[in-house]
């Protein structure tokens, strides 16, 4: 393989694998740097390999795992010539053309590049958590909701993969308490109403966590009512994490414009960055819908601008 | 083991590992999980490039006893065993550079 490319993909969910099966489609052969494997943070596959049932993915009616519905993207891109590098990017250089992007030592320069760097899960940022991660706290409900059968258990936060993971959880738990920030949740109504019936699920609303208590192993969680200001410890012997994600944007920062929240700026109706020859889609540039499936869209749709912008340059070349 | 790779089960387990004169990597893994997936293809690579360790894997789901006895909780979970002791505890998926660096004093071959 040599270390020029038409395109390269960074990163693997489902917009750069989409990215991915339309420009090997259209004979462009891209490169996608797929990332490292991790349990914490970015990984091959994107954040739904970290996830349970997927039941919202379209062709998909009695639901789909994320990381076989991510194995099959994976698949579908190299069946047509996309090639794939497990490995992360360590640094960039998008001032000049062709671009250039270096995995440690070794350089790869590309005529378009593809940004789907997503984004990750926010953790507590708590002391404990580094330690006790792997011993009770956890990233991974479908990793590691197995290990807390007749458990008490708490996942944090009130959004749908919150409320997701608590009911995945509930197949193990004895009790699942979701601790919830505010009086409501963030959650679709579907969620909610599907949280509210499960008997498994206790909510303790107005509830944050302070502390993790546990040497060796996750004994319990200290948490306050920020109404009341009651402090309690809750006997959980694990603790998932899901209030929410932050871009994947380090790389870019000062070479491609981005808003104050991190997330890429693309030019509206199009995934066009402010560098001319790099795109930019899936999570990494919204924050407004964030599915898999618009994330596959807008996948698409870099593919597509990615082709008809090397198509201009190369008639510019030409004629 | 057509790849290298031990099967590992709760009737050969102590077998296999607590027997075995050279280190033993054991992969903690289970179908359903993702992370666990990704690092299958790096601990077959391991396999074939570091002869002076056996890689095993054993199923949780299909043998949770093992998994219990020890104190797994999360998976992917690496735990290398050296004259049937665990040496060392990897929890969680890693890159092969960063995996190679973690089990560099079980590795033989590797400078």
């Amino acid at each position: 393989m040599t270390n020029h490319h038409r395109v390269i993909i960074i990163g693997s969910g489902p917009a750069g694998l989409t990215a991915a099966i339309y420009s090997a489609r259209a004979d462009l052969a891209p490169l996608v740097i797929e990332g490292e494997p991790s349990s914490t943070s970015d990984q091959p596959g994107g954040q739904l390999m970290l996830t349970t049932e997927v039941e919202n993915f379209p062709g998909f009616p009695s639901g789909v795992m994320g990381p076989e519905l991510m194995l099959q993207f994976r698949d579908q891109a190299a069946r047509f010539g996309a090639h794939f590098l497990t490995a992360k990017v360590t640094a960039i250089d998008f001032s000049e053309r062709p671009f250039k992007v270096w995995v440690r030592d070794e350089i790869y320069t590309a005529d378009a590049v593809i940004v789907s760097t997503g984004a990750q899960s926010v953790m507590l940022g708590l002391e404990g958590e580094n330690r006790l991660l792997g011993h009770g706290v956890s990233t991974c409900a479908t990793c590691d909701g197995f290990f807390f059968r007749d458990q008490h258990i708490a996942v944090v936060g009130g959004g749908d993969s919150a409320i997701e993971e608590a009911i995945f959880l509930t197949k193990f738990a004895s009790k699942v308490s979701l601790l919830v920030r505010r009086d409501e949740l963030r959650a679709s109504k579907i969620m909610q109403q599907r949280a509210f019936k499960n008997p498994k699920i206790e909510i303790v609303w107005n509830t944050v966590v302070d502390d993790l208590v546990g040497s060796i192993r996750l004994e319990g969680a200290v948490v306050h009512n920020v109404v009341t200001g009651d402090v309690t410890t809750l006997p959980v012997t694990g603790l998932f994490v899901a209030i929410g994600h932050r871009p994947n944007t380090d790389l870019f920062k000062g070479v491609l414009q981005m808003g104050d929240n991190g997330y890429l700026i693309t030019q509206p109706g199009s995934t066009y960055t402010d560098v001319e020859g790099v795109f930019a889609c899936g999570d990494v540039q919204d924050h407004t819908y964030r599915q898999a499936v618009t994330a596959a869209g807008s996948g698409c749709m870099a593919a597509i601008d990615a082709e008809r912008w090397l198509e201009a340059q190369s008639h510019r070349s030409h004629g | 083991m057509a790849d290298g790779i031990v099967t590992l089960t709760t009737s050969n387990f102590d077998e296999q590992v607590t027997g075995s004169e050279k280190p033993v990597i054991v992969d903690f893994w289970a179908e359903w999980c993702g992370p666990c997936k990704m690092i299958a293809p790096i601990l077959a690579e391991i396999a074939v490039e570091q002869p002076g360790v056996t890689i095993a894997k054993l199923n949780v789901d299909e043998n949770p006893d093992i998994a219990m006895r020890f104190n797994v909780m999360s998976i992917p979970t690496l735990l290398v065993f050296d004259k049937g002791e665990v040496r060392k505890r990897v929890v969680g998926a890693k890159g092969k550079g960063q995996l190679l660096e973690e089990l560099n004093e079980f590795l033989p071959t590797s400078r």
